[in-house]
């Protein structure tokens, strides 16, 4: 198997090669390769228990009886679970990006933030919000069905979609349109009158302070409702039930799919019929899916190669495994996250991000081109980045005054491991054909020599590292 | 540490290029290559949800007294504007250009199905969506998608910031965020880059890397473009040394040496004062009052006050009634101001909201804020406002 279409396989299906771990994969078939995969990520991941204790006291009820069935919390008490709150997502949003970067259930936390964006919230409870994430995490690659299910019983969605103001007399829509519109048969596939109806099966639908759900009876319409061309007493999970067993369910997750794993723009509906097909005979068995798509004769086309645009995330974990560093001030990384336009936990509605030529401007684009140098080379960053209200209520500069100093330690060994052997002249060809996937593209050596370190060959082999990442060519997988 | 930043720097830094600018770009070099006779759009967009209430007082209205008993401005205090209204006492800047005749207020702007999210609702009021869709496209951007079909140019809309908001990303064409303009030239300034897109042979078909590579030149062109051309004629007018100061002065440098930008757009707060309302916005008013009467001096001072238009918003306004921690809530519809010298209608545009005829507590809105926008974008900016709205939304006199 060619070195293109391994790294093929390892950015499609994680987060790119760690040049440490290169050997490993260098000389398997492309079927060991995938099996190799699949099989390091078949392990339940660890759950990230971030939660403060005394959040988890106030939620929960750990230990003094008698809060249990609170349902609200005072003034106070939501004050302190939002102080507590920010500062535990920075944690959760650390954790899940050291965990992409040396997990090597890499296929598992690359589904995860595909789930991740596909079933997005935002939401300041971070005991809901980690609750959340474990459900994709555990279910990335499992059966869509019943992700579907966990994640509309999560606390986390039932209180982003305002589930808990859905009741009998007074029935909010904004859950069941998500779960049709965002969730399951995308726009187009449902009448304003099947939303109506949904939301009635809906009502009820609510969650314990402590994040379980909880169905409330007095507020549950019980009424007869017809929705997508069927009639009953339909009850909420019914209403997942029909939505599953519409095709289009399995053709809306399986084109989102493909614009995620394969390709962006260039989406034949005939290869997305075919997958759909198989996605929905197997009753939504993901890793099938991921199977068909990944065994496919086109997988590694030309015109599927290098042809997507890293998201912030991609980018930033790629080169974290591509030139190991440790941050001196890890929280940055939610800083640069911003600056960049991708936050984990903090996707900008619910419709996810939107991926592709979004994630550049102008100024996105000259950031990803500096980082590696100021990574490598201990530059300034020096960046300002919007205020989020939602999360800061009103509290000023929040972000701004947190932003510690950037530094970042790089450890070299293994890139130098890696290039030791290789000729002066073929040494820019070989770094670039492991960083970059565009496989026509040739570096402008001349270019390159004069802007690289010749004093040493370590240094030259550094240099040119940083150098050829910091290129538009590097930006795609 | 093992490569010394600076030493590296050195090293690389033999090639150094003359200013490079692309052929795309010099050719709309010449002013007036957009169709809007060289006027200018400024947005100051007041981030967190600011009080209307407390910045376009109601002075006659018992309603507002008697839910604001410790934040209702008094009567006395406010700054006169007309009989029954009154301006937040930290704005008196703003009152004497409404005094001139060159500031409109717009009452009561909002959407149908208001959201009381920060991020969702300035989603919408910088997409121009419907409350319920998710769109990708801010209003501006798919204005620049709009006005340069084929002509890619982002220095037609700048963002003093340094990142780009949703409002100036078209789905072709977005806007430059920069916080000033020797600071974008030395952050794109590097021998490396520039050497290394020259090298680049253009290709014709339009895969994403000739994407990024045209969004890198541009970049890199488009600093060097406005460095050069500010560095000849920038601003003497006096400005406050505020945050806000500063990016009015940037940018009546810029409007002042001629670039060829006819929007920009910056941000102020946080306004969001569920707590201790009073001083966070006296604060942030005075800051913002003393910036733009600045800004309205040095362009009348130069003449080109009249071309043009600032226009204030925010994602939503706040409840009527205070809170009980001595502030107020997230509310729904909310004032707009436009100040210039070139309005055709002036003064107070409409009634002041009713509080007497609240949704569950808050202001219904009367005009939506698309009418504003169909406004601005076709009697202002000269623009397909349907296209770029993507629905009619008819448009006000004010301009």
């Amino acid at each position: 198997m060619s070195q293109l279409r391994i790294q093929h396989l390892l950015w499609r299906t994680g987060f790119g090669p760690a040049t440490a771990d290169w050997s490993q994969w260098a000389n398997l078939s492309e079927k060991a390769c995938w099996q190799k995969i699949k099989s390091d990520a078949s392990a339940a991941p660890e759950y990230f228990d971030v939660a403060d204790n005394a959040i988890k006291g106030l939620l929960m009820g750990a230990g003094q009886a008698g809060q249990m069935q609170r349902e609200s919390l005072d003034n106070e008490e939501k004050k302190r679970v939002r102080k507590q709150s920010r500062d535990d997502l920075q944690t959760l949003n650390l954790r899940w990006l050291d965990a992409m970067t040396h997990s090597k259930a890499q296929l598992r936390e690359k589904m995860a933030l595909f789930w991740h964006g596909h079933f997005a919230s935002r939401n300041i409870n971070i005991l809901y919000q980690q609750q959340l994430l474990d459900i994709t995490r555990q279910q990335a690659l499992g059966n869509f069905g019943e992700l579907l299910r966990a994640v509309s019983k999560s606390a986390a969605m039932l209180a982003f979609l305002n589930n808990q103001q859905n009741k009998k007399e007074h029935p909010n829509e904004n859950f069941a349109r998500e779960v049709m519109e965002l969730f399951t048969l995308g726009r187009g596939n449902y009448s304003e009158q099947d939303v109506k109806e949904a939301a009635r099966a809906f009502t009820g639908w609510s969650f314990r302070l402590n994040g379980e759900f909880f169905f409330r009876r007095r507020e549950h319409d019980y009424g007869s409702k017809t929705i997508l061309g069927k009639t009953g007493n339909f009850e909420g999970e019914d209403v997942l039930d029909l939505l599953l067993a519409q095709p289009q369910t399995a053709r809306f997750i399986t084109r989102k799919l493909y614009k995620f794993l394969v390709n962006e723009e260039k989406i034949p509906e005939a290869r997305i019929t075919e997958l759909a097909n198989g996605f929905f005979k197997s009753g939504y068995d993901i890793t099938q899916l991921l199977d068909a798509i990944v065994g496919s004769s086109w997988f590694h086309d030309a015109e599927n190669t290098g042809a997507k645009i890293k998201s912030p995330i991609e980018l930033w974990v790629g080169m974290r495994r591509a030139m190991p560093f440790e941050m001196e001030n890890p929280e940055n990384q939610v800083l640069l996250q911003k600056a960049l336009g991708q936050v984990l936990l903090f996707p900008p509605n619910v419709a996810g991000w939107p991926g592709g030529k979004t994630w550049i401007d102008s100024s996105s684009l000259m950031l990803r081109l500096r980082l590696p140098q100021m990574i490598a080379f201990q530059g300034d960053l020096d960046l300002h980045t919007k205020t989020d209200d939602d999360q800061q209520m009103g509290e000023m500069e929040g972000m701004r005054n947190r932003q510690k100093r950037f530094a970042a330690k790089t450890d070299w060994q293994p890139v130098l491991k890696r290039f030791k052997g290789i000729p002066d002249k073929e040494l820019i060809p070989q770094i670039a054909r492991a960083l970059w996937q565009t496989p026509v593209a040739t570096p402008p050596l001349a270019v390159l020599e004069r802007h690289t370190d010749q004093s040493s060959r370590e240094k030259q082999i550094e240099t040119a590292f940083v150098q050829l990442m910091a290129t538009p060519e590097y930006q795609l997988c | 540490m093992l490569i010394k930043r600076r030493d590296f720097l050195q090293n690389t830094s033999l090639a150094t290029a003359a200013l490079w600018m692309p052929r795309f770009l010099k050719g709309l070099e010449t002013p007036g290559s957009i169709a809007n006779n060289g006027r200018i759009l400024i947005v100051l967009q007041l981030s967190g949800g600011n009080d209307g209430l407390n910045t376009v007082i109601p002075t006659r209205n018992d309603i507002y007294y008697r839910e604001r008993p410790k934040l209702a401005i008094a009567r006395e205090t406010a700054l006169q504007l007309t009989d029954e209204t009154g301006l937040h006492p930290a704005l008196s800047g703003l009152k004497n250009l409404f005094d001139q005749g060159q500031m409109a207020i717009l009452n009561s702007v909002g959407y149908p199905n208001p959201d009381r999210s920060h991020f969702r609702s300035m989603d919408i009021w910088q997409t121009a969506s419907p409350a319920q869709d998710y769109w990708t496209t801010g209003w501006l951007g798919r204005y620049l998608d709009a006005q340069c079909q084929g002509r890619s140019r982002p220095t037609a809309a700048l963002e003093i910031d340094d990142t780009l908001g949703l409002a100036l990303k078209g789905k072709d064409i977005k806007g430059l965020a920069l916080q000033d303009v020797k600071r974008l030239y030395e952050s794109a300034k590097s021998p490396y880059f520039e050497a290394y897109i020259k090298a680049k042979q253009v290709q014709q078909e339009a895969a994403p890397v000739d994407y990024l590579y045209k969004t890198m030149s541009e970049t890199l062109s488009s600093a060097d473009y406005l460095f050069e051309k500010s560095k000849a004629k920038s601003s003497t007018g006096t400005y406050p040394g505020t945050g806000l100061g500063k990016d009015f002065k940037t940018i009546a440098s810029l409007i002042l040496s001629d670039v060829d930008t006819s929007v920009y757009y910056l941000s102020h707060g946080s306004f969001d004062t569920h707590v201790n309302q009073q001083n966070q916005q006296q604060r942030l008013f005075q800051e913002m009052n003393d910036a733009l009467a600045a800004f309205a001096a040095d362009m009348t001072n130069n003449n080109r006050w009249k071309d043009v238009l600032v226009v204030t918003f925010s994602e939503f306004g706040r409840r009527v009634a205070q809170n009980a921690s001595g502030g107020t809530d997230h509310g729904t519809a909310n004032h707009m101001m436009m100040m210039g010298g070139a309005l055709k209608e002036k003064g107070m545009l409409n009634a002041m909201p009713d509080l007497s005829n609240l949704s569950e507590g808050d202001l219904q809105y009367q005009v939506d804020f698309r009418q504003v926008y169909a406004t601005l974008l076709q009697n202002w900016l000269k623009a397909d406002a349907t296209q770029v709205l993507g629905a009619r939304f008819a448009p006000l006199q004010f301009v």
